[in-house]
């Protein structure tokens, strides 16, 4: 990757450590504007109250179907609501399905798999059986299933687009765990005594948070897509609520007299996941370059 | 081959056990009084009697485990109730929307496997070149555009301002070129990925090098040395890919409102028919399972090395 520089900046930079990734992150020009991108949704989407032209949901019947302009810059939908103010507040709810369900199946997978892995024999038989049965459905099938059983609303989105994210977890971190569980350093705590739950906490954790953080970053993209197709079928997110796939939903049925409606909710989505996408893969090379593409 | 094909066979049964039974713990896990929910949408009333009635149709009066037993009995005799949003047996119900899905499925991924491995294929071997550059720029968008937006820019690109290919009227196979594009598209990018990936391994090979030095032609060496093993991890993971490919019918069918299983799926949940949900979820792990193990023996066949261990 990068020369090691002399022994006390290398110490300083380990490959792996905070300075280490930032520095890395930010020499790709691409991954600068991605993290651009992401720092203007998620900036504009926190400071909502702030920065909105307008009330998301202030129905203006004048000025239905307006299109993109001074005044409304990306024009208005079928109730005169400006569809900006709606992308901006809308954001919150997106990108908070994206982030949420994440952290849903990261907690979930890590757990899982950092004790399959560590203690291997019949729990990770259970654990890798019971991951199996949930890789047996395709993800979205997965999500629409829990969406069925537990109804629509936004934090059932984000526990079924969670759920159907843990399996992936669980295997990267059971392998992570497998990798490191000969380790020399490892073998030397078992040997001076360590307790296991130590060992497992402490030693094996860091080991499985670099694959682990690689995915969640290309987890929270898929997410973000699941989240908002699960309210564009209407079992997410309802309308009046300004998410972004529920606006396209709506946007699809003005399609051929107000394409506005669709075009700027879809490119909010877009801008948002070819972000964090290009964000994780130069976060994959800084942190794993055996999983590098080429 | 026959062996390894029976081990494969009998490894998905378990794994089809517990999907059943997941399937079958959907109509528990309700929250609140199924048959009451059921009840009211289903007999327009929701009084004691109606829910009563229900109760009984479906069986929840049994012992848990009676249930079940009768769950997979009939299951496995066809049998999976009858659905109140169609007003016809859910078998029959899934049956008739299979062939629209199976025919968008298949134009999909069609569309998938030459966009994709094409595009890798030239990736890998323009490696570093602008070719390789667009063609990863278009497989970024493949995997950053959701679907439904590809979907709805195609309608509105295609059938709203060129008009050259209708949304509704037409025929079925001039409706089916959109959203077979849309979903395609999307599995292609991550096909292209891969392809690239992997022929840009097995290129790096001595005997690729070894190809090279008797001079035979590039296209040979790329074509019949490098691609037919760069292959084999491509159809590994078509399977998954197969996963992403069902699941994006259930988006596509509601984007361009065709008929299909998906869109069967959608309205059964919105219903609130849970015998149908149970039914199409069931069905569709259980094509994909088969899909997936087709793919597993696809490739033992492709890879000799794999009947052996």
């Amino acid at each position: 990757m990068t020369s090691a520089g002399t022994g006390s900046d290398a110490r300083r930079d380990r490959r792996g450590s905070a300075r280490h990734v930032i520095r890395h992150l930010v020499r790709a020009p691409s991954t600068v504007l991605a993290l651009l991108v992401l720092g203007t949704l998620g900036g504009t989407a926190l400071a909502a109250p702030l920065v909105s032209p307008y009330d998301p949901l202030e129905q203006n019947m004048g000025d239905f179907l307006a299109r993109p302009g001074p005044g409304h810059w990306c024009g208005t939908d079928q109730f005169g609501r400006d569809i900006l103010a709606r992308i901006i507040w809308g954001g919150r709810l997106t990108l908070q399905v994206g982030l949420i369900s994440v952290a849903i199946a990261a907690l979930a997978g890590v757990t899982l798999g950092l004790s399959a892995g560590f203690y291997g024999g019949w729990p990770d038989l259970v654990i890798m059986r019971f991951i199996d049965l949930l890789l047996a459905f395709p993800s979205i099938l997965l999500a629409l299933g829990v969406v069925a059983v537990l109804g629509g609303s936004l934090p059932n989105v984000m526990i079924a687009v969670g759920i159907a994210g843990v399996p992936q977890f669980t295997r990267v971190v059971r392998a992570a765990v497998l990798g490191a569980r000969g380790l020399p350093y490892v073998e030397a705590a078992r040997a001076v005594g360590a307790p296991e739950r130590l060992i497992m906490w402490r030693h094996m954790l860091p080991n499985v948070l670099a694959p682990a953080l690689v995915l969640g970053t290309t987890s929270a993209a898929a997410a973000i897509i699941t989240g908002a197709a699960l309210s564009f079928l209407g079992l997410g997110v309802r309308p009046p609520a300004p998410e972004w796939g529920a606006m396209l939903s709506t946007g699809r049925e003005y399609l051929r007299h107000a394409p506005w409606m669709s075009i700027f909710p879809g490119l909010a989505i877009m801008l948002a996941v070819v972000s964090i996408n290009v964000v994780g893969d130069r976060l994959r090379d800084v942190l794993d370059p055996r999983l590098r593409l080429e | 081959m026959i062996r390894y094909l029976l081990r494969r066979v009998i490894a998905i049964l378990p794994i089809m056990v517990g999907v059943s039974f997941l399937v079958f713990l959907m109509l528990h896990l309700v929250p609140g009084d199924v048959a009451e929910i059921m009840a009211a949408r289903a007999q327009g009333g929701g009084g004691p009697e109606s829910v009563a009635r229900m109760r009984a149709e479906l069986g929840l009066d049994a012992p848990f485990h009676v249930q079940y037993g009768r769950f997979v009995r009939s299951a496995l005799q066809g049998d999976f109730g009858r659905s109140y949003y169609t007003n016809r047996p859910v078998l029959v119900s899934v049956l008739e929307m299979l062939p629209y899905t199976i025919r968008l499925a298949g134009a999909a991924m069609v569309i998938t496997a030459v966009v994709g491995v094409g595009l890798g294929l030239l990736s890998a071997v323009f490696h570093d070149t602008w070719v390789d550059r667009l063609g990863m720029l278009i497989s970024l968008g493949g995997l950053s555009i959701p679907i439904f937006w590809s979907g709805l820019i195609l309608i509105l690109v295609f059938a709203v301002t060129l008009r050259w290919l209708p949304i509704t009227g037409g025929t079925e196979w001039q409706r089916l070129i959109l959203p077979a594009v849309a979903l395609g598209y999307d599995g292609a990018a991550f096909v292209a990925r891969l392809t690239r990936s992997s022929m840009l391994e097995v290129l790096r090979q001595d005997y690729i090098t070894t190809a090279r030095a008797k001079g035979l032609r590039a296209a040979v060496v790329i074509l019949r040395h490098g691609f037919r093993n760069a292959l084999l991890p491509v159809v590994t993971l078509a399977g998954l890919q197969f996963g992403r490919l069902l699941g994006g019918t259930v988006v596509v069918e509601a984007v361009f409102a065709r008929p299909g299983i998906g869109r069967l799926a959608i309205d059964a949940i919105l219903f609130k028919d849970y015998l149908l949900v149970q039914g199409v979820v069931l069905f569709v792990a259980l094509t994909y399972a088969l899909i997936n193990l087709l793919i597993d023996v696809s490739y033992a066949w492709l890879d000799p090395r794999i009947r052996y261990t």
